[in-house]
């Protein structure tokens, strides 16, 4: 088991014959991931990758049974792609696309909030489930199958954070890249409650930043609800207030957006709080195997 | 992005929001015809010169002046513009080097004739993350500062949230009227200016509006007296008006020049520089630094080509910094190839004449091992590593 993909999704691409749709549609498909086809308004039927190009989301879920999506569409247009899908039954949309404009997501958050979906990102790597679908722009060898469950709003630290479980003997059940946006569709507390729920994950790992009020949120689910070992790291413990760190949403405006304010209440709550960014992989072995 | 006082006011004016009409100069000698040309237009005896900087507070450090008549204009503007104005929000706070003025807003005297008639509020709006809706702030207690009224006086400051389907509703524009404790004309004022007001905020996609003091005058017009506004950098493709008006003079000199390079790069007091693909991994490295027991010299995401162009621009950017004892690279190859970056790595480096600084430089991800090899083979005195940990250690290293 895992959460959000596995081996009997239905994958699409939005974006499919864009350049970088073309590549990471086709790392998918290596990876062995169930690609069912793709979607590039206007250029329904031909075939690419060898897989159907279908014009509207729409299409793919009727006649592909698509019910999971990947968005590559640029960020003027992703907006519009995010409600595409959620309007044709897409249950789990996956959108990569980053430096979508905040009141476009306003809009497709009121747009999605009643619907039968659910959207991770935008600005993220994706979601993998090791041995079983990557759908997203992650390396995937770098991954394991196994029982840790990691949610992360950031790429690269995220690779760093699944490296460390890999190399301490460990493997993921499935990693979630949320997305460093200020507007994103799964939360920090969305991803850990997945994972608690998930019978095959016995650890989680959080990675969170400076910025919003995310992680609080998280740690006082895993309060109330926790049944499992969390392990948390708060990037950007030296970042200055008031400027953007790289994501949109990184930012510090007030005191409860700095990392000691999220660590405090992390570590209130019962998680294992981390210092530094090599720790991760080690600490959560030792929590699980003492 | 942000706006001078006098872009933000344009920007508002456009929407049909009512403002504190003035006139922008950044030349001494004008002054005086400004002064009399904005008599013409507005009718305003006296004149307020206010100097046009990035940052709030300018009053405090005396960048905001009243003159009653044309030689404390000319007075006025003399020793403002060019000054380097100091006030709690510029580098340093009030003890630091301040800000160069250069430009000044020549602007009416809204407070006459009936100045204990006047009444300042303040108002703003932004998205309001927990909640994912545009929010409406607004406060009797104008022309101070709502980060000090909202902690002494919480039941001072109102939110009001917007429907992203049905946009800003008339109750709500007249709650707000109502809450600000206004009636008759003025409150009719106030709803107009709010619905104005919200319409500007939307259609120009910005992250930020702060209209502190919002002015109700003595004959209850309501008017924007100061603005700040901020637009999001990712909406900025469909502002192509607003996007010229950036003024890069405002911003760090270094951090304008990376950004042509296409890199991310905030400047910070350290002394250990690093250079990072990815602002999540940027951050912990900077983390790491501090824990290795350096300070960090700044945050810089390369992004996902992390080639010798780059990551020599990079380093140029980075040792223009001269607290800068040590330089960390981290780099996590997933689709960029470790090999590639440890190539472009020699390369910058031997274009670049050798490095003064002592280089630890962490690949890891795809093609780690032959990346090491290429950097541990290249003569060049520089340490490497694989690990995160191995990294930490050799910075703290190299600062002993």
């Amino acid at each position: 088991m895992s959460v959000l993909v596995n081996k009997d999704s239905k994958v699409i691409v939005q974006g499919f014959t864009g350049k970088e749709g073309t590549f990471h549609a086709e790392q998918m498909i290596e990876y062995g991931t169930n690609v069912v086809g793709g979607v590039t308004p206007g250029k329904g039927g031909q075939t690419h990758l060898g897989k159907p190009v279908f014009n509207t989301v729409a299409d793919a879920v009727r006649q592909a049974g698509a019910d999971t999506s990947v968005i590559f569409v640029p960020p003027a247009f992703a907006g519009d792609a995010i409600m595409e899908a959620a309007d044709a039954g897409i249950k789990v949309i996956i959108c990569i696309t980053e430096g979508i404009p905040t009141q476009d997501m306003v809009k497709v958050r009121e747009y999605i909030k009643d619907r039968d979906t659910r959207l991770v990102g935008p600005n993220c790597p994706g979601v993998i489930t090791p041995g079983a679908a990557k759908c997203g722009i992650m390396p995937g060898f770098i991954h394991r199958e196994g029982k840790i469950g990691i949610v992360s709003r950031s790429g690269t630290l995220t690779y760093e954070a699944v490296d460390q479980v890999t190399k301490a003997g460990m493997g993921q059940s499935t990693c979630i890249g949320i997305g460093g946006d200020p507007i994103i569709g799964t939360t920090t507390k969305d991803a850990v409650e997945l994972f608690m729920n998930d019978p095959d994950t016995e650890g989680i790992i959080m990675i969170g930043e400076i910025g919003g009020t995310m992680e609080a949120e998280a740690a006082q689910y895993v309060k109330e609800f926790g049944t499992k070992p969390v392990v948390g790291f708060i990037a950007g413990q030296t970042a200055p207030k008031g400027r953007t760190m790289g994501h949109a949403g990184a930012i510090i405006g007030g005191a409860e957006d700095t990392a000691a304010a999220k660590m405090k209440i992390m570590e209130e709550c019962g998680i294992h709080v981390v210092k530094s960014p090599a720790d991760i992989g080690e600490t959560m072995y030792k929590v699980l195997h003492g | 992005m942000n706006l001078h006082e006098y872009q933000g006011k344009e920007l508002l004016q456009k929407y049909g929001v009512a403002i504190q009409r003035g006139i922008v100069i950044d030349d001494a000698s004008k002054a005086l015809s400004a002064f009399e040309e904005l008599q013409k237009e507005t009718g305003t005896e006296f004149a307020v010169i206010k100097a046009q900087i990035h940052a709030g507070g300018r009053g405090k450090g005396g960048g905001v002046k009243l003159a009653k008549n044309k030689e404390e204009v000319v007075e006025n503007v003399n020793n403002i513009l060019g000054m380097m104005l100091k006030t709690p929000q510029t580098p340093g706070g009030l003890n630091g080097p301040g800000k160069l003025v250069r430009k000044v807003l020549i602007a009416e005297d809204v407070y006459a004739p009936d100045f204990d008639a006047c009444k300042e509020y303040y108002i703003s709006i932004m998205m309001d993350r927990a909640k994912k809706r545009n929010v409406i702030i607004y406060s009797t207690e104008g022309g101070m500062n709502i980060e000090e009224v909202a902690e002494k006086t919480p039941h001072l400051v109102h939110k009001e949230h917007v429907d992203p389907a049905l946009g800003l509703l008339p109750f709500q524009m007249r709650k707000i009227a109502f809450d600000l404790g206004l009636s008759g004309q003025a409150f009719k004022e106030m709803t107009r200016f709010i619905s104005k007001l919200y319409a500007a905020f939307v259609g120009s996609d910005a992250s930020l509006f702060e209209i502190n003091p919002c002015l109700k005058t003595g004959d209850d017009r309501i008017l924007a007296v100061d603005c700040k506004v901020s637009l999001d950098n990712n909406a900025l493709y469909r502002h192509k008006d607003l996007a010229e008006q950036r003024d890069e003079s405002e911003e760090d000199p270094t951090e304008v020049e990376a950004r042509k390079h296409g890199l991310n790069y905030v400047k910070l007091d350290g002394n250990v520089g690093c250079m990072v693909n990815g602002a999540g991994l940027a951050m912990a490295t900077m983390d790491i630094i501090k824990l290795s027991g350096g300070d960090p010299a700044n945050f810089l995401d390369v992004g996902g080509t992390a080639d010798a162009e780059r990551v020599e621009a990079g380093f140029r950017i980075i040792l223009r910094d001269k607290n800068v004892k040590a330089i960390l690279i981290n780099i996590f190859g997933g689709i960029v190839r470790c090999d590639r970056v440890a190539n472009g790595i020699v390369d910058a480096y031997k274009n670049m004449g050798g490095i003064d600084v002592p280089l630890i430089v962490r690949l890891q991800g795809t093609n780690a091992d032959v990346a090491k090899k290429i950097i541990d083979e290249s003569g060049l005195a520089v340490h490497s590593a694989i690990l995160l940990k191995d990294a930490a250690r050799l910075v703290t290293e190299v600062l002993a």
